[in-house]
C-alpha cells in the first residue's frame, strides 16, 4: 500500500513561454480523498489532463495505477474515470442510453451494461430519470449522471475536476457526501481539484494548494492551519467596557506576560498577537486590572485565514 | 489486484468483458453515430430530398423510355437501366447530375459538426478519457455516415431496378450490374470527399455554424464560380480560333478542360458519364482522324474505367489528403472544454 496510486514526478507543461504547471510532485495513496484546491487558471485541470494522457508533458512524468500516462494512455484511462468540469451527454439520449454507451466502450454490453447502468443512476440518486433525456437534465443531475459515468468502468481511481462548479450548496453537500461514501465503499482513490477550499475540506483526507502553477502546500487541512500558526503565532481579541484605559496602560499592564509579541488597542478592543496562547493568562491579568471584560475571541486560525494567505497573496502579485 | 475490492455488482460484469472482447470500440462507436444520425431531423430531410429528386428524375426517364429504347441510333439503347438512370426530356436533370449536387450536401451535412458538436456539448473530453484510440472516434465520423450513405443509394437503385423489372419485363444484364454498382461506388467516394472536407472544417472551428458556412461556401465555389472563373481568367488569352492551327486550338481546348478538373464536381461528373453511357470513348475534344472507321459501339466497362480512372483517383486523393490532415489537426490536440 505504500505505492502510490497517483505518482507525479516534475511534471511540467508550458504553453509557449507561459508555465502552466512548474515541477508538480505529487503522491496520492490507495483510497484516499485528495483534494487540489487552487484560483482558476492556476493549471489544476492541464495537471489532471496530462495524468489521464490527453496532454503531453513538457517534462516530467506522470504515473498512475503502475502506468505511464502519457506512453501509455490507454491503460490508464480503463482504470480511470475521469469527470471533466464542464460535463456534458448527448441530449438526444436517455440517462441510461448514455451510460450503456460508456460501458460498451469499457467491453461491458447489452444487458448487463443496462442492469449496471440502472444500478449505478440509484446509487447516484437519479434513478426516477433514467428513461428522461439528458437535454432536459438540471446541472446537479448532470453532475451526478457524471459520478455514474464516471463508475460504471469500474475505476479504481476517479479524477473530478470541479465536481462542486454551479450546484446549490445543499446539493455540493449531497453530492460530497456521495463521493466520501463511495470512495469508503469501494475503496476508490479519489482526486477532486476545486477552487471552493469551503467545500472540499469537508470530504478531503489530504489537500494541497495549487497556485501559478505550484504546489504552495500539501497534507491534511488540520496540518495547513497549524503550519501557518506556527508561521504567524496566535491572536486573541478582547473586548472591553473601560473608557479610562489608554494603548499604554494595556501595553504596560500585559507586559510581563512571555509570548506577546504585539498589543493594539483601539475602539474598547484589544488584539493581542502571541508565539503561544496566551489567552487565559492575559484574561487574567485585565479581570486584576479591574478590566469589564464583554468578549475574548481567541482565533484558531479557520480556512478563510488558510485561503486568503495562499490564494490572495498570489492575486497581490499579479 | 484491486477487482476483489469491488461488490458483487462489478465481478458480475468483470467476467463479461473477457466474453465481449470480440467486439471492439470502433464498432461501439459506430453504432451510436449511426442511431444518432439516423434519428436526426437533419437525415431525414436530406433523405427526403434525395427520395424526391430520385423520384422526380426517375418518373421523367421512365415516362420517355420508349422513345429512348427504340431510338436505334444510339449504341447505347440496349442498357435499359443505364437509360433510366440518364435519359431526361431536360424538364428536370437526370440522377446522376442531381447527385453531384445532392452528395455534397448530404456530405457536408452529415459532417460540418461532427467534431465541434461534441467539443462544445462537453462529451468529446468525456469520449477521449474513455479507453479508446483517438482515431477510432474520427474513423467512426467518417464511416457512419458513409455507411448510412451507402445504404441509402443502394436500395433506391435496387429499388429503382425493380421498379424497372416489374413495368417492363426486360432483364437486366451483367454489364450494366457491374456499371451502376460502378456508379454507386464512385458516389460514395464523392460523398466521402465532402464528409472528410467537412469533418476536418468541423476540428478546424469551434463553432459548427462556422465550418458548415465554410464548408457551404467551398461547395458553391466550385459548383458555381470556379467555372465563371477558369473561363474569366483564361478567355482573354485564348488566340483567335481563326488564326491558329487545330493542334493549338484543341491544346488550348483541353487545357480549360483540365482546369476544370481541378473542381470535385467536375471529376463526379466525368466519371459518373463515362461509367453510366458505355459509348462515351474520351472526355475530351475528338478529332475526324480518330472518330474515321470508329464503330459506335458500347465500350466494355473495363475500358470506362479506365477512361475515368485519372478522374477516381483524382477525388480519392482529394478525400485522403482531407482525412489525413483532419487526422494530423485531432491526433495531438489537447481537448479541454
Amino acid at each position: 500500500m505504500n505505492n502510490p496510486i497517483i505518482d507525479l514526478k516534475d511534471l511540467s507543461k508550458f504553453y509557449g513561454n507561459k508555465k502552466a504547471v512548474d515541477k508538480l510532485n505529487l503522491q496520492i495513496y490507495s483510497g484516499e480523498i485528495f483534494g487540489l484546491l487552487g484560483p482558476n487558471g492556476a493549471g489544476k485541470t492541464t495537471s489532471i489532463l496530462m495524468m489521464l494522457g490527453l496532454t503531453e508533458p513538457t517534462s516530467g512524468s506522470a504515473t498512475v495505477c503502475g502506468h505511464d500516462a502519457t506512453r501509455n494512455p490507454l491503460e490508464v484511462k480503463k482504470v480511470v474515470g475521469y469527470m471533466p468540469d464542464n460535463v456534458g451527454f448527448y441530449p438526444d439520449m436517455t440517462a441510461v442510453e448514455n451510460l450503456c454507451f460508456i460501458a460498451e466502450l469499457n467491453g461491458t454490453f447489452g444487458q448487463q451494461a443496462k442492469t449496471l447502468a440502472y444500478e449505478l443512476l440509484q446509487t447516484v440518486g437519479i434513478a426516477d430519470v433514467a428513461n428522461s433525456k439528458t437535454s432536459t437534465f438540471s446541472r446537479g443531475m448532470k453532475q451526478r449522471l457524471g459520478l455514474a459515468e464516471v463508475l460504471i468502468k469500474k475505476p479504481q481511481v476517479i479524477i473530478l475536476d470541479e465536481p462542486t462548479l454551479g450546484i446549490d450548496p445543499s446539493g455540493v453537500n449531497d453530492f460530497l457526501k456521495l463521493i466520501q461514501k463511495l470512495s469508503k465503499e469501494q475503496n476508490l482513490t479519489v482526486l477532486m481539484s476545486s477552487h471552493h477550499l469551503h467545500q472540499v475540506q469537508r470530504v478531503c483526507d489530504r489537500v494541497g494548494i495549487f497556485v501559478d502553477g505550484k504546489m504552495m502546500v500539501e497534507g491534511p487541512i488540520e496540518s495547513l492551519a497549524q503550519k501557518l500558526q506556527l508561521d504567524r503565532g496566535f491572536k486573541t481579541i478582547i473586548e472591553v467596557n473601560n473608557p479610562e484605559f489608554t494603548t499604554l496602560s494595556v501595553e504596560s499592564s500585559l507586559n510581563t506576560i512571555d509570548g506577546i509579541s504585539t498589543v493594539a488597542f483601539e475602539e474598547n478592543k484589544i488584539s493581542i498577537h502571541s508565539t503561544t496562547d496566551v489567552t487565559a493568562q492575559v484574561v487574567r491579568k485585565l479581570v486584576q486590572s479591574d478590566a469589564n471584560i464583554l468578549s475574548v475571541n481567541r482565533n484558531g486560525y479557520t480556512l478563510d485565514d488558510i485561503y486568503s494567505k495562499y490564494f490572495d497573496n498570489d492575486n497581490l502579485k499579479i | 489486484m484491486r477487482s476483489n475490492n469491488f461488490i458483487g455488482l462489478f465481478q458480475c460484469t468483470a467476467k463479461s468483458n473477457a466474453e465481449n472482447s470480440f467486439s471492439p470500440p470502433i464498432k461501439v462507436l459506430i453504432k451510436k453515430e449511426v442511431s444518432s444520425h439516423i434519428r436526426s431531423w437533419r437525415f431525414i430531410i436530406l433523405i427526403s430530398l434525395i427520395v424526391l429528386t430520385f423520384g422526380a428524375s426517375l418518373y421523367v426517364s421512365f415516362s420517355g423510355l420508349r422513345d429512348t429504347i427504340n431510338n436505334s441510333q444510339d449504341p447505347d439503347s440496349t442498357f435499359v437501366y443505364l437509360k433510366l438512370l440518364t435519359t431526361s426530356d431536360n424538364t428536370v436533370p437526370p440522377f446522376h447530375v442531381f447527385l453531384n449536387f445532392l452528395a455534397p450536401l448530404l456530405g457536408i451535412a452529415l459532417g460540418f459538426d461532427a467534431i465541434n458538436s461534441e467539443q462544445n456539448g462537453g462529451t468529446l473530453t468525456r469520449l477521449v478519457a474513455q479507453p479508446i484510440y483517438r482515431d477510432n472516434l474520427l474513423l467512426s465520423k467518417f464511416f457512419a455516415p458513409l455507411i448510412i450513405v451507402s445504404v441509402l443509394f443502394t436500395s433506391l437503385i435496387m429499388l429503382m431496378i425493380g421498379a424497372g423489372i416489374i413495368s417492363t419485363g426486360i432483364k437486366i444484364e451483367f454489364q450494366e450490374v457491374v456499371r451502376i454498382i460502378g456508379f454507386i461506388g464512385v458516389s460514395i467516394i464523392y460523398v466521402a470527399f465532402w464528409l472528410s472536407l467537412a469533418i476536418l472544417l468541423s476540428i478546424v472551428f469551434r463553432q459548427g455554424a462556422t465550418s458548415a458556412m465554410t464548408a457551404i461556401g467551398i461547395w458553391l465555389f466550385f459548383t458555381i464560380f470556379f467555372p465563371i472563373v477558369i473561363n474569366f481568367i483564361i478567355r482573354p488569352f485564348i488566340p483567335n480560333p481563326n488564326y491558329i492551327s487545330e493542334q493549338e486550338y484543341l491544346a488550348w481546348h483541353e487545357m480549360i478542360l483540365n482546369l476544370m478538373r481541378l473542381s470535385p464536381s467536375q471529376l463526379y461528373t466525368d466519371a459518373t458519364t463515362s461509367i453510366l453511357m458505355p459509348s462515351i470513348r474520351s472526355l475530351g475534344p475528338v478529332s475526324m482522324e480518330q472518330m474515321i472507321a470508329a464503330i459506335p459501339t458500347p465500350l466494355s466497362f473495363i475500358d470506362s474505367l479506365m477512361i475515368v480512372w485519372p478522374q477516381l483517383t483524382g477525388i480519392t486523393a482529394g478525400m485522403m489528403i482531407c482525412f489525413a490532415l483532419s487526422y494530423l489537426l485531432f491526433m495531438r490536440r489537447e481537448i479541454r472544454c
